[in-house]
């Protein structure tokens, strides 16, 4: 009997032992999964789509090249259906379940900041691709790197442009969302400052599409611009709606998230004479610090039959996804605190420029934010211009 | 008084669109008992078969709304026949709850078949606003609200004056004395819901080329279409034309004159007013269907 028990042991132990090194190995090879959420379905789909296909791209690039540390990296990516409750619950879901070691969500400010606390409690990098609300590096989560500027830094970097347009007066119509309201007071301020007055500050709900009320409230303003923060769908339905109370505004949207050629084409004339704040040029390549990669990437993008309209989004996934893929290789591990860690560390080439990250927030909290470069185009006779003000 | 004169010209523009989405709800509810959470869907599949008949197959504009509206009325018959007659008798919450699951099935088909990026509809109509003194009216939007005042009159006809609309006012004021009179109360139900489905695709395919077509763009359609009705009475036909009206003109002024950020909410204060002080609607007393 106790023989036969030392040879089952003898069997058995070597058996495990290979087992658990086969398991080790395994894990060695398995792709580093990293988590995205984004607006997939609900009113601001089409931008929530365009950020995944960007990330794709990134994603694919960086397998090509052979990983990182030696292994494919994995996209998750999750529908927040534009519903910050929504963005909440699938990030526990991406770090509970699927075990992911680094985040990127979630296009709006409203469904990031509604993530956010979700990757403190669990210890885990998020960065923060696309949302413009000051508060969300200005919160003390430590866990959070932002690649998008924030509006103060669209409204500063702006200034001298803004001032350039000699705005006398101007409304504000602002998506009635943390993003929206961020902007009226960021690019108020700098406005103000530079001696203009606020006419009427009016807000519209993410899913309205009857701006009529707020236009001719506008109207009666007497003011000659009209600032406007929203997603490209509400701003095709401003132009459109302005045109038809004859709203004769200069018009500026801000947010760097519009598509002026999906405007062309959709808002027709009504866009013609609009300036928009932007982050990517894809008709320009040229104006990117390092235009061979930001050409590359609108070549890739047109390869795969993505829509042109959505490479203003697009970008900022690939961007995203080569800042996540540098903290994992900077790190040397797939370990969430070192990646953490490593994201200060990365100095990056993204197809918007350089990507670094500045500590922002209160003191011993920091949250990572990076400083991309900002334009101001004009649509002309259906034509989008780099104005001459640059 | 320029800038009152014109949001009341705006809020009857949109209430008209209120009225047209809330008149079909509210005959699905009055004749059926059915609470159709896909009539918003309805409304979305409308505007995308006007997009896919001017854009894609490139029809005239008219023809094409005709098209919207048939595949409204087409549909909503399918889904009478196969999912609501024979869930005939169950509660109220069954059938809801399979309402709700067309919601979803619809919607997502749509997201699925067109994609989330926004469509834009082309139109015939001149972009430059029609002026009148300090008013100014789209082109577009002058032939949405007339459209939408035709076929709610139209429709009005219908139930009044035709031997269908009899047999329908029939059965909605009581089934089994109508059946044992002879009404073919299953087919009564599938022209009620067709009919009702086609008003809210009609809805969508005015509307589409107003704002933009996707996928979501039911939900709030809905969401109004069930304020209409509320404020007007369940099954209150004239209730549900004044409804929309009113619940267009109350939110462009609550909109224009209170605050532009608490624009649904003033649509929605009115409601809760309305239930607390003429809890059957606004017009309870004025002639249901017959």
């Amino acid at each position: 009997m106790r023989r036969s028990m030392r040879l089952v042991a003898l069997a058995v132990v070597p058996l495990l032992a290979a087992l658990a090194w086969l398991q080790i190995a395994g894990a060695q090879q398995a792709p580093i999964k990293i988590g995205m959420i984004q607006p997939l379905s609900g009113p601001v789909a089409a931008s929530g789509n365009y950020v995944r296909m960007g990330a794709e791209i990134g994603r694919d690039w960086v397998n090509a090249k052979g990983g990182v540390l030696g292994r494919k990296i994995d996209l998750l990516i999750e529908d927040n259906k534009s519903d910050p409750k929504e963005a909440a619950s699938a990030a526990e879901k991406l770090i509970v379940r699927d075990n992911v070691v680094a985040m990127i969500c979630c296009w709006g400010s409203s469904m990031t900041l509604a993530a956010m606390p979700k990757v403190e409690e669990y210890g885990i990098p998020l960065v923060v691709e696309t949302s413009s609300a000051a508060s969300i590096t200005r919160r003390g989560n430590p866990w959070v790197f932002r690649i998008s500027p924030p509006s103060e830094m669209e409204a500063s970097g702006l200034e001298s442009k803004l001032k350039a347009l000699g705005i006398k007066q101007y409304d504000f119509l602002a998506v009635n969302t943390d993003w929206g309201r961020g902007a009226v007071t960021a690019f108020g301020d700098v406005l103000k400052k530079n001696g203009s007055s606020q006419g009427v500050v009016e807000y519209m709900d993410q899913a309205a599409t009857d701006l009529n009320a707020q236009l001719t409230k506008v109207k009666a303003s007497g003011s000659d611009t009209l600032m406007v923060t929203t997603s490209v769908e509400q701003i095709t339905l401003i132009l459109r709606q302005a045109q038809e109370q004859r709203l004769q505004r200069r018009i500026v949207t801000t947010g760097g998230s519009s598509s002026p050629s999906q405007l062309i084409k959709h808002a027709g004339p009504a866009a013609n004479g609009s300036y928009h704040v932007l982050v990517f040029l894809p008709w320009f390549p040229e104006a990117h610090p390092d235009a061979k990669l930001a050409r590359a990437f609108v070549d890739e993008w047109q390869k795969r039959g993505f829509p042109f309209d959505g490479l203003t989004e697009g970008f900022r996934g690939h961007d995203a996804v080569v800042t996540v893929a540098e903290g994992i290789r900077i790190a040397g591990k797939d370990d969430r605190r070192a990646i953490r860690d490593a994201l200060w560390k990365v100095n990056v080439m993204g197809t918007n420029g350089p990507i670094r990250f500045e500590k922002d927030g209160p003191a011993g909290k920091e949250s990572g934010q990076n400083k991309p470069l900002i334009f101001l185009v004009e649509i002309k006779d259906g034509q989008l211009t780099l104005p001459k003000i640059q | 008084m320029d800038t009152l004169l014109q949001h009341l010209v705006n809020g009857l523009v949109l209430g008209g669109t209120y009225a047209l989405l809330g008149i079909g709800l509210t005959l699905i509810f009055g004749l059926m008992s059915v609470v159709n959470f896909a009539h918003g869907e309805f409304y979305t599949l409308g505007a995308y078969a006007a997009f896919a008949a001017l854009a894609l197959a490139g029809l005239p504009f008219v023809a094409a709304l005709l098209a919207a509206i048939a595949a409204g009325a087409l549909l909503g018959a399918l889904c009478e026949r196969a999912l609501l007659r024979p869930l005939r008798g169950h509660s109220i919450d069954t059938i809801m709850l399979v309402m709700i699951g067309v919601w979803i099935a619809m919607q997502n088909a749509e997201l699925l078949a067109w994609g989330g990026v926004a469509r834009s509809i082309p139109h015939p109509f001149p972009t430059a606003p029609l002026t009148l003194g300090p008013l100014n009216i789209a082109p577009l939007r002058l032939f949405v609200v007339l459209t939408a005042a035709a076929l709610i009159g139209l429709a009005w006809l219908l139930i009044q004056k035709t031997r269908l609309g009899t047999a329908m006012r029939a059965t909605f004021q009581d089934r089994d004395t109508a059946a044992l009179m002879g009404v073919p109360i299953g087919k009564i139900h599938t022209v009620t819901f067709a009919f009702g489905s086609a008003l809210a695709a009609a809805a969508g395919a005015l509307l589409g080329p107003v704002f933009l077509a996707y996928p979501s763009m039911g939900d709030l359609a809905s969401l109004k279409a069930f304020s209409v009705v509320i404020l007007g009475g369940l099954g209150n036909f004239a209730g549900a034309a004044l409804g929309g009206l009113l619940l267009g003109v109350a939110e462009e002024l609550g909109a224009g004159y209170v605050s532009s950020g608490y624009r649904d909410a003033v649509g929605f204060v009115a409601i809760i007013l309305v239930l607390l002080f003429r809890p059957a609607g606004l017009f309870a007393r004025a002639e249901r269907i017959g």
